[in-house]
């Protein structure tokens, strides 16, 4: 067996996710690659909760197509649950004793009934042991890591004392002795080891990956507003930038945070900020200050469900506007599209050195399915980091600040430099001096200087990573998690013998129109699949390129299965 | 290159630009008072960084040698303090008017003031929005009639900015007028000393738009706090602010106080964290093993 997914529902604060992120552990800790999705209500306590892990000896691409085993910790999580139980799958469920009245039968799906509530709170006389009695099962069950997760919950709880980690593991071995006793494995499912750990693996969040990929990348100030799904990429920068001698703020608003980042920058920090699709609606006037003050600085933008509150723990990748075009007037920025989470370790590292080398606000578009999944993956070398730093000012008469030159980049001075450096940086329109000027020529020639900075970025950039080649039938092009899932859907497509290639763009504003047009070129038909409503990618392209691809668009709140782009890709063809 | 050795002259941190404000308009004398008490400090040019938001007080940095940075409406305080809490070595000192600061910008005054960033705020207060040509502004007394308001203003209250800032937890709260150049300049030499969050409110009136709150009205309102005002006692500061005698207005330093500043707070959390600019960044990465 090499690719299994376990999904676990049930009512949240019933300890699924910390029961998801130790089998998760546990496996990567056997030698196995996991990738884990996970939906929770905006409510702290209670409501439907639901972590999927995705196990493989191979390199994991997604979520996956739906799910093998379905651990069902309750009535509500079935119910939600069994349109997706298809033959050939498993079902564990609390049963008899729990809250699902009636044995459960379902053609061709292995049902296999565990009283994980009786067992915790009768058995054991501790109901909050309801996960580990789960967990226990399910590492029985489909052999994967049972040794790493004893040792794992041996670790976890050993602070708590004797007493804990003895509960515990009685808990995980009353759910394997449940199983052993009382059911007959009629299912195939059998993950085993993947033999040793590789030593240089680590597990880690999307969005803890943005704040060490942060951290390589020399950020040394950071200001936030707490923000569903983005949080966790503050909690992580609080924690290390202290120890890094950093500077860590929390601010009253987006607003106030992104302005801090401005302040920052400006006396020369590597600085930035990360929120989510609101906070980002909120920064769009400094967003436009940092583009005409040529100042640095890092946006890392987590979308979720919108507009508005929307749905903050969803996925959604339908900030791709605003992120590209938001804010009033002619504002160049960069867009940078991360596929997974060791890409976002990379791309958020780079964007401080894009940010530094061509002046200008820098963001990087993760979105729910990123920022939530935790995957194992090989751990950066932070040697392999290498810095690029603004041109500076280097002294003496006659500086100009906004000077105009031939790629667009022009030497910052900063507080601190001599007299002859100080300027004033400012939203209004100025000449190479910074003082306001609103003369025609004048406007013309600094907004042209701007966005000459990205004619330059994008002769320098490299190509677009090409899946597949010769020519196609279909082309796909997508950007953030989606890209992930494409290039599954191709490789499923691919091993099919079908004639189809995908192009996995970093750089995703500028567009690199003339690689999107050569793909094109090979292409009979080219298909955008992205999660939101617009077809914002799609449109954006149409407008860029002059190519019209056929849009294929998500939004309800999840990420496309490569199942389900593969049936479009071979509906398209 | 300024000379090291000469000492800098209030003329010295004038720019080449010249200021554009309206004849007779109070931010003149603010700018004369702001370079006379640079120059009292001896602040280095290439150390001093002029935050300012927008309106026609805002304009003020660009008339000044130091570094400067003009931001949006509105938004010169969280910038000022992402300057400072960067970069500690540098003095920061804002400016702005009371649109600016207690309108578009009033969500960040109170934070800025509770957490004691190390900044100077010179506000220049003439009770109108004049870069726009005559709105009334928080500060407008009720009933003031504005282009947007030709009945009237309708609001109930007006704001009191130094109640605003000593209720939030300003360390330095004072209060000056144009008209008073002696003892604005000495205002501002005090807050530029004082360690925390200073706030000046210098009434600065607009002879163009503000028909009500005219110079004559001030010059004959305004009047010293009394001699045996206890700026330590932040009641009696508030007394002050919110009960002046009839038909007059308090000016002097209000309120000090030694609190820490977020600087210093931030600063205790990294000597905690025993920061290392030099740390193994591989810590940091493997401190994802599984």
């Amino acid at each position: 067996m090499s690719d299994l997914i376990i999904r676990i529902g049930g009512e949240g604060g019933e300890g699924i996710i910390s029961a998801g992120d130790m089998i998760a552990q546990a496996a990567t800790r056997s030698g196995l690659n996991v990738l884990t999705f996970k939906t929770f209500p905006a409510e702290i306590r209670g409501g439907y909760a639901m972590y999927q892990v995705r196990f493989s000896k191979d390199h994991i691409m997604s979520e996956g197509s739906g799910s093998n085993i379905f651990c069902a910790f309750n009535k509500e999580a079935l119910d939600k649950n069994r349109a997706d139980l298809k033959p050939g799958t498993v079902l564990i469920y609390d049963y008899p004793d729990g809250d699902i009245e009636e044995e459960v039968k379902i053609d061709g799906v292995h049902c296999y009934p565990l009283p994980m509530s009786r067992i915790a709170k009768k058995d054991l006389e501790m109901y909050r042991a309801k996960n580990m009695v789960a967990l226990g099962a399910l590492s029985y069950m489909f052999d994967i890591a049972l040794e790493e997760l004893k040792d794992l919950l041996r670790e976890k709880f050993g602070k708590k004392g004797e007493q804990v980690v003895a509960t515990n593991l009685k808990a995980v071995d009353a759910g394997i002795n449940y199983m052993k006793e009382h059911q007959k494995k009629t299912d195939p499912f059998k993950m085993g080891s993947a033999g040793k750990m590789a030593k240089d693996v680590i597990i880690i969040s999307g969005n803890e990956a943005a704040g060490l990929g942060a951290v390589l990348g020399g950020c040394r100030f950071f200001s936030a507003y707490p923000i569903t799904p983005a949080t966790e990429i503050a909690n992580y920068m609080a924690q290390w930038l202290p120890k890094l001698d950093g500077t860590l703020v929390q601010a009253e608003d987006e607003i106030a945070s992104l302005a801090n980042v401005l302040g920052a920058s400006y006396a020369g920090a590597r600085a930035m900020t990360s929120t989510s699709g609101p906070g980002l609606s909120l920064m769009q006037g400094l967003l436009g200050l940092a583009s005409i003050a040529e100042l640095p600085l890092v946006i890392v933008d987590v979308q979720r469900g919108g507009p508005s509150t929307g749905m903050p723990t969803k996925h959604e990748q339908s900030d791709l506007f605003m992120a590209c075009h938001g804010g009033h007037g002619d504002a160049p920025r960069i867009v940078l599209s991360p596929e997974n989470v060791a890409d976002i370790i990379k791309l958020t590292a780079e964007a401080f050195n894009l940010a530094e080398e061509y002046q200008m606000p820098v963001l990087v578009l993760s979105d729910g399915s990123l920022g939530f999944r935790t995957e194992s993956i090989t751990r950066p070398d932070p040697a392999s980091f290498k810095l690029v730093t603004r041109a500076r000012y280097t002294g003496g008469e006659g500086f100009r600040r906004y000077e105009v030159t031939p790629t667009g980049v022009s030497p910052m001075s900063q507080p601190g430099d001599d007299v002859a450096g100080a300027y004033i940086a400012t939203g209004l329109e100025h000449n190479e001096s910074s003082n306001p000027n609103f003369t025609p020529e004048n406007r013309v020639k600094h907004c042209d200087k701007r966005f000459k900075k990205l004619e330059t970025l994008v002769k320098n950039y490299h190509a677009p990573e090409l899946q597949g080649d010769g020519n196609a039938d279909v082309g796909v092009i997508s950007f953030g998690s989606t890209m992930g899932v494409s290039r599954e859907a191709v490789a499923l497509a691919r091993a099919e013998g079908l004639k189809v290639k995908a192009l996995h763009p970093r750089l995703i504003w500028p567009m690199q129109v003339e690689h999107i047009k050569a793909f094109a070129a090979t292409c009979k038909t080219i298909l955008v699949p992205e999660c939101n409503a617009q077809g914002q990618l799609a449109e954006l392209m149409r407008g860029v390129t002059g190519i019209n691809p056929v849009s294929y668009r998500l939004y309800d709140g999840l990420p496309f299965s490569p199942q389900q782009l593969l049936a479009k890709i071979k509906e398209v063809m | 290159m300024t000379a090291t050795t000469e000492a800098l002259k209030a003329k010295d941190y004038r720019s080449g630009i010249r200021a554009v404000w309206c004849p007779g308009c109070g931010d003149y004398g603010v700018l004369n008072s702001v370079q006379n008490a640079f120059a009292a400090h001896q602040l280095p040019l290439n150390s001093t960084v002029c935050v300012s938001g927008i309106g026609c007080s805002s304009r003020l940095p660009y008339f000044l040698k130091t570094y400067g940075f003009h931001t949006a409406h509105g938004r010169s305080l969280p910038v000022a303090a992402g300057v400072k809490l960067s970069r500690p070595d540098l003095e920061v000192v804002v400016f702005g008017g009371d649109g600016d600061l207690f309108s578009i910008g009033g969500g960040h005054f109170p934070h800025i003031a509770r957490k004691n960033v190390d900044l100077t705020l010179v506000m220049m207060d003439n009770h109108i929005y004049g870069l726009t040509k005559g709105q009334s502004s928080p500060t407008s007394t009720p009933g003031t009639v504005g282009s947007i308001t030709p009945y009237g203003v309708p609001d109930t209250s007006n704001v009191n900015p130094l109640a605003y800032a000593l209720t939030y937890g300003a360390t330095f709260v004072a209060q000056g007028f144009s008209g008073k150049p002696k003892q604005m300049d000495a205002i501002l030499q005090e807050a530029l000393n004082h360690e925390g969050f200073s706030f000046v409110n210098v009434l600065s009136p607009c002879l163009t738009f503000n028909k009500v709150d005219t110079t004559d009205y001030f010059k004959a309102a305004f009047i010293d706090l009394p001699e045996d005002h206890d700026k330590g006692n932040l009641v009696a500061a508030l007394d002050r602010a919110f009960n002046p005698p009839a038909g007059k207005v308090y000016s002097g330093i209000f309120f000090q106080t030694r609190k820490p500043t977020m600087v210093e707070n931030l600063r205790a959390i990294n000597k905690k964290q025993k920061a290392d600019k030099n740390m193994d960044l591989n810590i940091a990465v493997d401190w994802f093993k599984p």
